[in-house]
């Protein structure tokens, strides 16, 4: 059994407006020092080896649905585990 | 099969554990006495606690519900059931419902408030209506600190994120900003649904034998005995007991609530009833179905789909999940029921059956759990007739009325139109999608949302209302006239009253100065209900709306439903065109105690509450339905808080158009909030015949105008101001407050 | 003409599109379910808005692989139209029908309200009705309608007239005011405003109403020619 640590953020030039409502939200309670936030989506997802090499599936699953690669990037980290 | 964590009968009597959950001794004896004749196991005593909780029992406020009128030949349905039902013609009906969520919202503003929405729209689709508006009725602190800007923030999300998702219009609604609802804030969700009278349903359990089937989401550990969190009061040394929190999901509800109807209207031959899992969840749902039928009940827990491993029975039964609905399936007709929910990808297992009898009883893990009779349950918890005492804010009051004396008359319309409570809501209800469904007319911001009812001539104008700040002063008047100005909403949308729907957020009814504020409440709301002949079909009961045991103003808040005959009687608030003739119906005395300018110059409300005529009010109401319905009217709107010129502005704020007027009001009086007024605009054409038909309670003040300038030259000054400038003012307010 | 109007779990502007044809078009139209594999008995098919299967993970993004997809793409590749509105474009961008994406408005919260829309192109089929850079007043309700696409995508939109309504005053942050777009060959067209909630007066707008008349238009003249 693996277990995969999936990453998806909005690349560096698009809009986070969530992000930004979660920053002033954080001036707001007096965390001033706070210079930036940027809210993604966090997968953990586990699965046993299939067809395809672990990772090229799980590579294969972010770019057909968990991330939109016109705007998000992601990455990941594959663990093995006990089943 | 106990549980090693589950304490033995004897070990739960001896440490009086089940006071964590609500039961008090007294309550406990009882169950152990009378109910069983033995000591209840843990399971036992965690069922009758849930349906013994104020939330499922009413057991503190029954002798105020008895109070109301709920009778009236267009009812089909009173209160009991899931929501109640009106006649609107033609077999059709309406089913409406509010349910309080003051206590979840406080602790998760998001979920709080979108489970509130989701669980009155359960109540409505469970009786065979299909959901075709939602209304929220919000009271926060003032939007000055941070916390409770989080609030509103969150709140305003979840239910735009619930409503919106499920695609029912949010149409209408009110929030309103007072310390004190600082620390514990109001979040009360009204559902409308429509339906054939032939699709009507019950939530029953009858026929031995007949399967009980549990429908929807998992069963997991959240929000496990909430009716007794929601019935409990805030302390912040009890912070611990403030995680019992549910997670809604909207798409759920959706697939949920189109299989249901599918079932409803499709194999109505076999279903007998439907209930939604709201409140003690499984207990009182299957509980209650039994217990109506006169049936017994019996269930296998290890049946029920779950979340999550080692759930116990009591976790099972109180678990107060999202999204789950029971029904009661003729014998041998289960397998097509389950096949319509499996087609929509959700759950749907025969978890019981009816049985003769009147026990209920729970398997789990092959071993016998509870064994109780059904009607304890579910109908005889303790009642109680609480103490009430004149509180001692109302013998202290001045009986004298607040006289303001205002110089610059301009100056404090800008401010007024500033305040919080005055101010636009456009910031809050543009993020609600209020036209899915395709039958919105009226969209929020108006009196009274309006909804047309599609291939009839027909619509629905829905509101909801109440002013804390009046029952505060005067629980018994500001009761009727949270109905009163529910009512003057409907009618300003040219709609005659049908009934009401209520929840009332009052404090702790243990105290005799609480429960008197209840009490007398209960008794103007119906009176006025009587009048205006709207039964009270539906509602729920809030009770313990305190922080450290300072308690909300009390706030019984109503929803309305009127029926707009014919589609062309729709009226707006906004002014229609230039030179239309401008009336103000109603007399205007020097009334402030309560208002929201002493609000503003004093910083408080104090005082006797000014007189209030429900007869003088009725009578204004149906002056200005005849001349709607004539076809008089060019546009209505109520006078309420913020008194006439905030009427006037607010009226030429819709279209831009300005105002020319002459009045013999001292200006300052242009601010009292006298009840029972509306401000009129009549097109030219009719102005003969409606001056005819309101003499001599109509006042005309002058003409609407094409420049973008409210101008009203008074008894003492003028109020001389741009409309777009003053409409910035105004809905700017709210957006520069929340940044 | 004959519209299909596919139904994901969690649609939610299905039946008002329906309504819309039906009642106020009278035109047919069926609504058929997301498992539907074969389209080609149907004229035009439009993507209804809503929250397909909740869009809890990306607007429209688990619904592009819904089998109706398959003949979506299958359907336009025969060059009859496909119009997504709202969520409907959100799936057509998600399944690669059209440039670009939609991403949270800038206010980051869901909006509901009128907007001013300027038609760009009325030279396609689901717009030859309005005349040439006509204003429109058409609700929106969305809480993801930001368009988003990089320079390349943009020029080569502006390049073939792909775009074909813009906002007057953007309310969602979208790229170059973006409201609606084609593809290259004119035959899918995706929009967040929802032109199926005007088509009565009682309602406050028929502007949306020219949408439908230019197919109906089109395919009379298909038909008889």
């Amino acid at each position: 059994m693996y277990l995969a640590k999936v990453y998806v953020t909005y690349k560096e030039s698009i809009l986070d407006p969530k992000g930004e409502a979660v920053h002033d939200a954080l001036h707001r309670l007096g965390y001033t020092n706070v210079d930036s936030v940027e809210l993604g989506k966090y997968f953990e997802i586990k699965l046993i080896a299939g067809k395809q090499p672990v990772e090229a599936e799980v590579d294969e699953m972010c770019d057909r649905l968990l991330a939109n690669v016109n705007m998000e990037s992601y990455r990941y980290e594959i663990t093995e585990m006990e089943a | 099969m106990l549980k090693n964590n589950e304490l033995t009968p004897e070990a739960l009597r001896d440490s009086k554990a089940y006071q964590e959950w609500g039961l008090t001794d007294a309550e406990y004896q009882l169950i152990a006495d009378d109910v069983l004749g033995r000591l209840p196991n843990y399971t036992e005593a965690g069922l009758f606690s849930g349906m013994w909780s104020e939330h499922c029992s009413y057991k503190n406020s029954k002798p105020v519900l008895k109070k109301f009128w709920t009778q009236g030949e267009q009812v089909l349905e009173g209160p009991g059931e899931g929501a109640g039902i009106i006649d609107i013609g033609d077999g059709q009906a309406v089913v409406f419902k509010a349910e309080s969520h003051n206590h979840p919202s406080a602790v998760e503003p998001y979920e709080g408030a979108a489970t509130g929405v989701g669980g009155i729209i359960r109540d409505i689709f469970s009786m065979g209506a299909r959901p075709i508006a939602l209304l929220d009725s919000l009271r926060f602190g003032e939007p000055t600190d941070t916390h409770t800007k989080y609030l509103i923030e969150q709140v305003v999300a979840g239910i735009g994120g619930y409503g919106n998702c499920i695609g029912i219009p949010t149409i209408g609604g009110d929030t309103v900003f007072d310390a004190s609802y600082q620390k514990n804030p109001l979040v009360n969700a009204m559902c409308v649904g429509i339906l054939n009278q032939a699709d009507i349903q019950k939530g029953q359990a009858t026929g031995i034998g007949n399967a009980v089937i549990y429908v929807g989401a998992k069963t997991g550990r959240d929000g496990i005995n909430g009716a007794s969190f929601a019935s409990a009061e805030f302390n912040d040394a009890k912070a611990s007991q403030r995680s019992a929190v549910q997670v809604g999901d909207p798409f759920m509800e959706k697939l949920l609530m189109e299989a249901c109807l599918e079932v409803i209207h499709d194999h109505r031959d076999v279903l007998i009833g439907i209930q939604d899992m709201g409140a003690a969840g499984l207990v009182s749902s299957s509980a209650e179905m039994a217990s109506k039928a006169g049936s017994g009940l019996k269930m296998n827990l290890d049946l029920v789909p779950q979340r999550e491993s080692g759930m116990t029975a009591f976790e099972l039964m109180l678990s107060e999940s999202q999204e789950r609905m029971l029904l009661c399936v003729k014998a041998g007709a289960e397998a097509e029921i389950v096949q319509v929910f499996e087609k929509y990808g959700l759950d749907a297992v025969t978890i019981g059956e009816v049985t003769a009898g009147h026990q209920y009883q729970l398997w789990h893990h092959d071993a016998l759990v509870a064994d109780v009779p059904v009607d304890a349950l579910a109908t005889k918890a303790p009642v109680y007739q609480r103490e009430k005492k004149r509180p001692s804010r109302l013998n202290k009051q001045s009986h004298h009325q607040f006289m303001p004396r205002i110089v610059d008359a301009t100056g404090a319309l800008k401010k007024l139109l500033q305040q919080p409570t005055i101010a636009s809501k456009k910031a809050l209800y543009n993020t609600y999608d209020s036209q899915v469904q395709t039958n919105t007319v009226v969209k929020p911001g108006s009196d009274a949302g309006v909804i047309r009812i599609r291939h009839t001539d027909k619509a629905l104008a829905v509101t909801t209302d109440v002013n804390g700040r009046y029952l505060y002063l005067n629980p018994r008047v500001g009761g009727e006239i949270a109905v009163a100005e529910a009512a003057r909403n409907i009618v300003a949308s040219g709609g005659q009253p049908l009934g009401i729907t209520d929840c009332l957020n009052f404090g702790n009814p243990e105290k005799p100065e609480q429960f008197y504020d209840l009490d007398e409440s209960a008794m103007g709301i119906a009176r006025a209900c009587q009048l205006f002949n709207t039964p009270v079909i539906s509602g729920n009961v809030s009770l313990n709306n305190e922080s450290n045991g300072e308690a909300i103003y009390p706030t019984p808040m109503i929803g309305m439903v009127g029926l707009i005959k014919h589609q062309r009687d729709i009226t707006t608030q906004d002014f229609k065109q230039a030179g239309d003739a401008v009336y103000v119906l109603g007399e205007t005395a020097a009334d402030f105690n309560g208002s929201e300018l002493q609000k503003m110059l004093t910083g408080e409300i104090s005082g006797e509450l000014f007189d209030f005529d429900l007869v003088t009010e009725n009578r204004n109401q149906r002056l200005l339905l005849r001349a709607i319905q004539k076809g008089l009217v060019a546009s209505a709107h109520d006078v309420s808080e913020g008194g006439l010129i905030t009427t006037i502005a607010e009226s030429c704020f819709g279209n831009g158009f300005g105002v020319k007027l002459k009045s013999e009001i001292s200006a300052t009086n242009f601010f009292a909030e006298t009840q029972s007024r509306f401000v009129i605009s009549v097109s030219s054409e009719h102005k003969a015949e409606f001056e005819n038909l309101m003499e001599p309670y109509a006042t005309y003040l002058g003409e609407t105008t094409a420049d973008d300038r409210l101008w009203i030259e008074t008894a003492d000054q003028t109020f001389d101001i741009q409309v777009s400038f003053a409409k910035r003012l105004w809905e700017g307010a709210i957006p520069c407050l929340l940044k | 003409m004959k519209f299909a109007v596919p139904v994901f779990p969690g649609s939610n502007c299905d039946h008002d599109m329906v309504n819309a044809l039906r009642d106020i078009l009278k035109a047919d139209a069926d609504l058929v379910p997301a498992t539907t594999t074969d389209l080609t008995a149907y004229d035009a098919v439009i993507l209804p808005g809503g929250f397909s299967y909740g869009d809890y993970l990306r607007s429209g993004a688990i619904a592009r692989f819904a089998p109706v997809m398959t003949a979506v793409q299958a359907f336009a590749a025969t060059g009859k139209p496909v119009m997504g509105i709202c969520n409907g474009f959100q799936i057509l961008t998600e399944a690669g029908l059209l440039p670009g994406a939609l991403q949270a408005n800038r206010s980051a919260q869901f909006i509901c309200e009128t907007s001013d829309l300027i038609v760009r192109n009325v030279e396609t089929q689901f717009t030859s009705d309005y005349a040439a850079e006509a204003h429109l007043q058409l609700p929106i309700a969305h809480g993801e309608g930001n368009y988003y696409c990089d320079e390349a995508t943009l020029a080569e939109l502006r390049a073939n007239h792909q775009i074909v309504f813009e906002y007057v005053d953007n309310p969602n942050g979208s790229v170059a005011n973006i409201a609606g777009i084609i593809n290259r060959q004119g035959n899918v067209l995706g929009m967040m405003p929802h032109p199926e909630r005007a088509v009565e007066a009682i309602l406050g707008s028929t502007d949306g109403l020219g949408i439908f008349k230019s197919l109906l238009a089109r395919h009379e003249e298909a038909t008889h020619a």
